[in-house]
């Protein structure tokens, strides 16, 4: 699972998908698990990251990411090479 | 730079297919002859065409929509005033005019002078009290019905086609009764109860700018007949004409009123001669350039009025001046629509 | 290492046609208190859902609405409309303020009894008054305000059977020229049923004719409307004096003021368009001023204006229970308060303020109840910070009508508290048991 590596993101969190032409706004976590993405963490890093520096149950996080890479399939910005 | 110099906000920067007056207005004040002005756009939406024309707009600042409630406006515009130090603010928007009367005591606690009309003046020519309104001031005004459910207008037995408007904005021409309730449930849920229902009147339509200082006197009226009418009933072309009765319509309703601010008379010339208003808007409308090109400037003089300058009447006009709009396709990086929509503002100049 | 703080990661579209975030972005202030008191430590005390009733605000709105009319008018007389909220506790403070009661059935006619509101201190509504009603109400001298024929032919009967003298109003109906007018009560002014009545209770005999009521509608934006009303109820009260010969103590306007809420179908938020205290008291006094009266024949002017008083002091706090997803993507959020507890929620647009603090990040959310019914939803478009479950929302402006219209249904009705003058608070009902719901009912034999 990679972001598409055509996607640009800002520091701001402004995201353009140029395959697409649709832009997007993150916010600061979303921001970072993007960037953890593009560097090809897996799932259970990300997930051992967040939880180690926020105040995050895993299971509270893994559901709000797992809602969040759904946002990413929908929205095109991912590929399953 | 001309001397004084102002800041001055305006809304409505929306030139579309179907415009606001922001844009001609900021043309006219570019314009103005009496002072020179630094430009603050404020959108409601980041793809506003005017927040991206840096020839007439120095900054942008997004704004919150008049139904967020106007303390959260105060919020929004006092930041903007940290920054920006605005000395008038010229809204044009009907849905917004509510709240800048509303705030107007704190604005100018702020430093921000408007020239709007009082709260009663800008209730009484709602198109939901037009019809008391024509009467008080000896107008006529098309028949009219303020209706809250299809049903309760179908009782009433009038004939079709009947116009049908919604509270703020809208209008559309109805035939039957399936289109009224389809075309009536649309206006309401956009701007709320009730929709009006007005007699259709055939004839030519014509549209008059005013302006006129709040003691019943008239500074500006520039009468203007629509040659080109779109599908959403806006002129795409128009000529000003030299009409005392039209001028006298403008005449009656700002000595009775004692109106405050700019205006717009909406009239219709039916086969037989009368002549009805369809409606006032209390506001500067979107051909407002053609008055400024035929000699009247009604957004410089609204700026002297909103900073409590003495302003003289200028009656006389240009006859026979056209306007022609067009659209026009921009082009800019989508990293200007990207700072604006995350920033929520847009410096086009320094 | 001290943890940050967690927000769940967002992605939104841009989309260019709705506001942008900083459109919306004030809108909301968390609210982490309410008078001085912790939501947190009401919610961990008392539970959630949680009903939160402000004394200071309760009070500080009886006080400005008798300040607004009677700086203007000689004599005022507020009447608490129990159907609004009728918890003990509620009630008993508008009492404490010098209201009289308003009631509108045998029920809350018993309520105000025990709440010690004298006979003489309650006015009696309604279309329904059984016999026994109008009986107790005449040995308790209570104002009975007739609503059709058939009572007035009853009220005549107790009357003759108890040998008293009931003291009566008439409840008029009139156009006060809105778009709706409500005829299904009482009397109507225009076509001359109501002065008919009039003549008619006189030539009975039976009665004291004491005052005039209407009540013109609910949730009345526009003060016109009361001017009008107002105006034609002080013509009808004059020509009572001068062709009846009674002159009447008092003209009653009812209620119908609005709160601060939105209405669904308004393009403008309530706490804009929603009139002061002082312009209805404004509207309807220089009406009733219009009409020839002496400075000492003016009657009494009697207010039963319930929802502008109570609304904005009660507030429900509520949980959130689950955050899912539509088919097309849209955030659904789930919490504990439904329909069942927010029956406003079905013609409001009730604000909606997070009780804790959030970042500048929202999203669009459809809010649903905890109910597994489809109609349970309590906003359909809201914009709401990140809520993760267990987080806890303020939904304002609930005190009219929801702790008298509230269900039991599916679940148990929560507790309801007052936060009073000093901070301190207080239980006004109790949580239901299982046991308050199956106690009514009987074994099969």
């Amino acid at each position: 699972m990679k972001v598409n590596s055509d996607i640009a993101i800002s520091q701001s969190g402004y995201v353009f998908n140029p395959q697409t032409g649709e832009s997007f706004s993150l916010n600061p976590t979303a921001i970072e698990v993007i960037r953890m993405l593009q560097d090809g963490k897996r799932r259970e890093e990300i997930v051992e990251e967040i939880t180690s520096r926020y105040e995050v149950s895993q299971s509270a996080f893994l559901c709000d990411l797992d809602d969040f890479l759904d946002m990413l399939h929908q929205y095109d910005m991912l590929t399953n090479e | 730079m001309s001397e004084p110099f102002y800041t001055i906000a305006v809304t409505g920067l929306n030139a579309v297919d179907n415009p606001g007056p922001g844009v001609p207005v900021v043309r006219s004040l570019r314009e103005a002859q009496s002072f020179g002005c630094r430009i603050v756009g404020l959108c409601y939406e980041m793809l506003e065409p005017g927040a991206y024309m840096k020839d007439l707009v120095d900054v942008c600042y997004q704004v919150p929509y008049p139904s967020a409630g106007t303390d959260v406006l105060l919020v929004r515009l006092k930041e903007i005033q940290e920054k920006e130090r605005v000395d008038v603010i010229i809204p044009n928007f009907d849905a917004e005019l509510f709240s800048y009367i509303k705030l107007k005591p704190d604005l100018l606690r702020m430093g921000i002078h408007l020239f709007l009309p009082s709260y009663e003046q800008f209730e009484a020519r709602q198109k939901y009290n037009l019809a008391d309104l024509g009467a008080s001031c000896g107008l006529k005004v098309p028949r009219s019905f303020n209706c809250t459910s299809p049903e309760e207008f179908f009782k009433e037995k009038w004939d079709f086609p009947v116009v049908l408007k919604g509270k703020f904005y809208e209008a559309y021409v109805v035939r039957d009764k399936e289109q009224f309730s389809s075309i009536f449930s649309r206006l309401v849920s956009s701007w709320g109860l009730p929709a009006i229902v007005q007699e259709y009147v055939e004839g030519t339509e014509f549209n008059l700018i005013g302006c006129c200082d709040g003691e019943g006197r008239l500074l500006a009226a520039v009468p203007m007949r629509k040659q080109y009418i779109t599908d959403k009933g806006k002129a795409w072309a128009g000529v000003t004409i030299k009409d005392a009765t039209i001028v006298g319509l403008a005449e009656k309703f700002v000595a009775a009123g004692r109106w405050r601010g700019a205006f717009e008379m909406e009239i219709i010339k039916a086969r037989n001669g009368d002549m009805y208003i369809l409606e006032i808007n209390p506001r500067i409308p979107a051909w407002v350039y053609l008055s400024t090109a035929a000699g009247v400037n009604i957004p410089e003089m609204m700026v002297h009025c909103s900073l409590g300058q003495s302003v003289e009447p200028c009656l006389d006009y240009k006859v026979g001046k056209m306007f022609i709009r067009y659209s026009w396709d921009m082009v800019v990086d989508q990293t200007e629509f990207a700072e604006f929509s995350v920033a929520g503002e847009k410096h086009n100049r320094e | 290492m001290e943890k940050r703080r967690y927000e769940r990661p967002l992605i939104k579209p841009i989309k260019a046609m709705l506001p942008g975030k900083v459109g919306t972005d004030a809108y909301l202030s968390p609210v982490l208190d309410i008078d001085g008191v912790p939501i947190e430590r009401l919610m961990r005390e008392y539970g959630s859902p949680l009903f939160v009733f402000s004394e200071e605000k309760l009070r500080s709105n009886i006080q400005s609405a008798k300040r607004a009319f009677s700086t203007r008018y000689p004599n005022v007389q507020f009447a608490w409309s129990y159907k609004t909220n009728y918890l003990d506790g509620i009630c008993q403070l508008f009492h404490d303020e010098g209201s009289w009661a308003e009631v509108v059935s045998g029920f809350e006619f018993d309520k105000a009894l025990q709440n010690g509101v004298p006979g003489s201190q309650i006015l009696f509504n309604g279309p329904s008054k059984s016999k026994a009603d109008l009986l107790k109400a005449v040995q308790k001298g209570a104002f009975i305000h007739i609503d059709n024929l058939d009572e007035l032919y009853l009220l005549s009967e107790v009357a003759d059977e108890c040998g008293e003298r009931p003291k009566v109003a008439l409840r008029v109906n009139l156009d006060a020229g809105l778009s709706q007018q409500w005829d299904r009560f009482g009397f109507n002014y225009e076509n001359g049923q109501a002065w008919e009545t009039l003549c008619k209770m006189e030539r009975m005999g039976k009665f004291d004719l004491k005052g005039l009521h209407c009540h013109i509608g609910t949730f009345i934006l526009t003060t016109k409307a009361y001017a009008m009303a107002a105006e034609k109820m002080a013509r009808l009260a004059l020509r009572v004096s001068q062709e009846l010969n009674v002159r009447l103590e008092y003209i009653d306007l009812g209620g119908g003021f609005a709160s601060h809420n939105t209405l669904k179908a308004s393009y403008l938020g309530g706490p804009d368009i929603s009139p002061s205290f002082d312009d209805y008291a404004e509207a309807i006094t220089s009406a009733i001023y219009k009409v020839p009266m002496k400075a000492s024949e003016l009657p009494m002017l009697v207010l039963e204006t319930g929802r502008a008083l109570v609304d904005d002091a009660g507030y429900l706090l509520s949980t959130v229970l689950s955050n899912k997803r539509s088919a097309a993507g849209r955030r659904y959020t789930v919490i504990d308060a439904g329909v069942n507890l927010l029956f406003t929620s079905f013609w409001y647009d009730h604000k909606i303020s997070p009780a804790q603090p959030y970042s500048k990040y929202f999203e669009d959310v459809t809010l649903f109840g905890p109910l597994c019914m489809n109609i349970d939803m309590i906003r359909e478009y809201v914009c709401l910070p990140l809520l993760n479950r267990g987080d806890h929302l303020v939904i304002h402006n609930v005190g009219a009508y929801n702790v008298t219209q509230w269900m039991q249904f599916i679940t148990l009705r929560p507790n309801v508290v007052l936060v009073d003058r000093k901070g301190s608070v207080s239980l006004l009902r109790n949580a239901e048991t299982l046991q308050d719901v199956k106690g009514k009912e009987m074994p099969i034999k």
